[in-house]
């Protein structure tokens, strides 16, 4: 059994100017100790996936439907105290700005500790020390002395330590990232990357990893979903995606990563932005801004289908198999040839 | 720390000096003549007149007469005589500050009380029937005016239900003996019950829509997401995340305003005849007393210096992103 199986999970808001279908029927399994990249744009739906996972949308204006099966309960449905239960101890999760995740007006300390507490029968002394080692695992340099610090004592990337550091505090077995480094300047990106691989080494937690950075996925991910406008439209493995991407989006998102070629004056960019989700386009949604529009795509929404070599591999285009091979060929020789 | 205070008393200093000069320039500027007012207004006499302006020192001039205040003060911490009834000003501001303080210590409770309760229910559950209700309360709180509140508090309740006296003051520690007035706490709480509610009216208005809004932003922030996340029980959420955040300018807000409500209370002191600093204060104005009014100013002075400094020690230990130095 799957650790996670989302089967056509669906979330919408009701907003003054209408309803907002923000995840349209998403499907992915998580399995133990693997990570799931999920890529795409600001508002395509990434984060309200996860959010709605762990029960985190506002509660008053949120229509949730579908299944999110955690070894085989349906945290959609469940009763508020045992979904709590499992926040925080089997599935923690970690959030985009560190700057604003922490609460100001206690310690690290104490915010540690309260994660252990909620979870675990021991005294403050006994959480305590867990939390030190963890200060110490994350890599706060005098953990000893920092652990009784304000968050306002911390730079950006030290607080993103402390977040990660609360979120595998009680040995979860799954690990939602919700754009960890993208706050973070390079250098510091790079770190906390790093940090997560070699933590996901020790505690063997599974990983599921929010971002619009291709690049973070390559280095992390085991299987990739790319989400466009509330939909998936490519979910596969990830030598496979970056081998062999099938659907234009993540040919375009592929193009607009830098390269260090010479010739190239600036970055390849997908045209327009992402759609309103309050009213977005017919067909398929991607149509407005896919170089290779077609008459069909305008008003036939096509469907998420195996692509032909690889069962596993699944994409949403109306598309020939010969041209999105050619095309995915052609990316794949660029890249080949800056890099060789 | 230590720094801090001593700019801090500086700055005090100087503010008081300002607002004391600035007193006595209006109070000369006007078409004020206090010995007039002594020996009886239009029928005054000459010598009457002449002797008072004497006594007074009015014949001096505004800045010796302001340096003599000023030195009676500092040296004797006195603040002279009523031009009017001759009565020690030092005296008349000890009676009447009990009062004040009073009736703005009580009000602050119950408005805090109904502003907290009130305030964080309505965040909880916005647009609920509480919450709806809450905002007409608010709405009537701040446009209603304490006289007009005060007048319909004292008829109903006073006058034709009879639950209330509709005016007056009882001393807390008993009234002087043979003076045939009401005295002791519980005379002192059933006198002030009327006074708090008009006067606490208007705050508790103030202080509702302010805690709602607080609140209601705090809910939104990024660290009630981690908090829920970590998998905390709603209430502990509330509790150790929400209000500590959300009350932290709700402190600010009841230290300044208590302490610019003791320089008196005047609408209310004025409709339930409390004799307290506001209502020595219009006596005062009437009598063209400048020795009452100024009176009153330093006492108001003083208890908005030292709330403000009482805040901001308090903040800066309940927030620990703030140091002062």
């Amino acid at each position: 059994m799957a650790l996670l199986d989302v089967k056509d999970l669906r979330t919408s808001f009701r907003t003054e100017d209408g309803v907002v279908r923000a995840v349209e029927g998403v499907n992915f399994t998580v399995e133990k100790g693997q990570t799931l990249g999920i890529v795409g744009e600001s508002g395509c739906g990434k984060s309200v996936t996860c959010l709605t996972i762990m029960g985190l949308n506002p509660k008053r204006n949120t229509v949730v439907g579908g299944e999110a099966l955690w070894k085989g309960n349906d945290l959609l449905t469940m009763k508020p105290s045992d979904l709590r239960a499992v926040r925080g101890d089997e599935i923690s999760m970690i959030f985009q700005d560190p700057m604003t995740s922490l609460n100001p007006v206690h310690t690290i300390g104490r915010q540690l500790i309260e994660a252990v507490l909620l979870h675990r029968d021991v005294t403050k002394r006994v959480a305590r020390q867990r939390a030190l080692e963890l200060l110490k695992a994350v890599g706060i340099p005098r953990a000893e002395t920092r652990i009784d610090d304000y968050p306002h004592q911390f730079s950006g990337g030290m607080r993103q330590r402390v977040m990660i550091a609360m979120a595998l505090i009680n040995d979860p077995d799954l690990l939602i990232a919700d754009e960890p480094t993208t706050a973070l300047d390079v250098t510091t990106q790079a770190q906390i990357l790093a940090l997560m691989k070699t933590l996901q080494e020790d505690f063997g937690s599974a990983i599921i990893m929010i971002t619009h950075d291709l690049g973070v996925v390559a280095e992390i991910a085991d299987d990739v979903l790319v989400m466009y406008a509330a939909n998936v439209v490519e979910q596969a493995e990830v030598h496979d995606l970056f081998n062999r991407p099938q659907h234009p989006y993540t040919w375009g998102l592929m193009g607009s990563l830098p390269r260090l070629e010479a010739d190239v004056e600036r970055l390849t960019q997908i045209p327009g932005q992402p759609p309103s989700l309050l009213r977005p386009p017919n067909g398929c949604r991607f149509h407005p801004r896919c170089p290779y529009v077609m008459e069909i795509c305008k008003t036939t929404v096509p469907a998420l289908k195996p692509t032909a070599r690889d069962p596993d591999h699944l994409e949403k285009c109306h598309l020939d198999e010969e041209t999105k091979e050619r095309e995915a060929a052609k990316l794949l020789a660029a890249t080949m040839a800056e890099a060789g | 720390m230590f720094r801090y205070l001593v700019r801090r008393i500086l700055w005090a200093a100087l503010l008081f000096l300002v607002i004391t000069f600035v007193t006595f320039v209006i109070f000369y500027v006007g078409p004020n003549n206090p010995a007039r007012a002594v020996c009886g207004g239009d029928q005054a006499k000459r010598e009457c007149l002449v002797r008072a302006t004497a006594k007074l020192g009015l014949d001096k001039p505004m800045p010796v007469q302001y340096y003599k205040f000023l030195k009676q003060l500092v040296v004797h911490q006195d603040l002279g005589e009523s031009f009017a009834t001759s009565q020690s000003v030092n005296q008349r501001i000890k009676e009447a500050a009990p009062v004040t303080a009073s009736l703005v210590f009580g009000g602050a409770v119950l408005w805090m009380m109904i502003g907290l309760s009130v305030g964080i229910f309505s965040a909880l559950k916005p647009r609920s029937l509480i919450d709806r209700s809450a905002m007409v309360f608010v709405l009537i709180g701040v446009s209603a005016h304490p006289i007009w509140i005060g007048l319909i508090f004292e008829y109903v309740f006073g006058v034709k239900l009879g639950w209330t006296p509709i005016a007056n003051y009882a001393n807390f520690f008993g009234a002087p003996p043979d003076s045939g007035l009401p005295g002791g706490p519980w005379q002192w709480f059933y006198h002030l019950i009327l006074p708090w509610c008009t006067f606490a009216l208007l705050f508790a208005a103030l202080y509702v829509r302010m805690i709602r809004a607080n609140v209601m932003e705090t809910l939104n922030e990024d660290y009630v997401r981690t908090a829920r996340a970590k998998g905390a029980p709603e209430g502990q959420v509330i509790r150790s995340h929400v209000l500590r955040n959300a009350l932290l300018p709700v402190v600010t807000m009841l230290g300044m305003d208590i302490g610019i409500a003791l320089g008196g209370a005047i609408f209310t002191e004025t409709v339930y005849q409390l004799p307290g600093l506001g209502q020595t204060a219009i006596i005062g104005i009437g009598n063209q007393d400048l020795a009452i009014v100024q009176g009153v100013v330093v006492f108001a002075t003083l208890a908005i210096i030292v709330f403000n400094l009482i805040v901001d020690l308090l903040y800066a230990w309940i927030d620990p992103r703030i140091r002062l130095t």
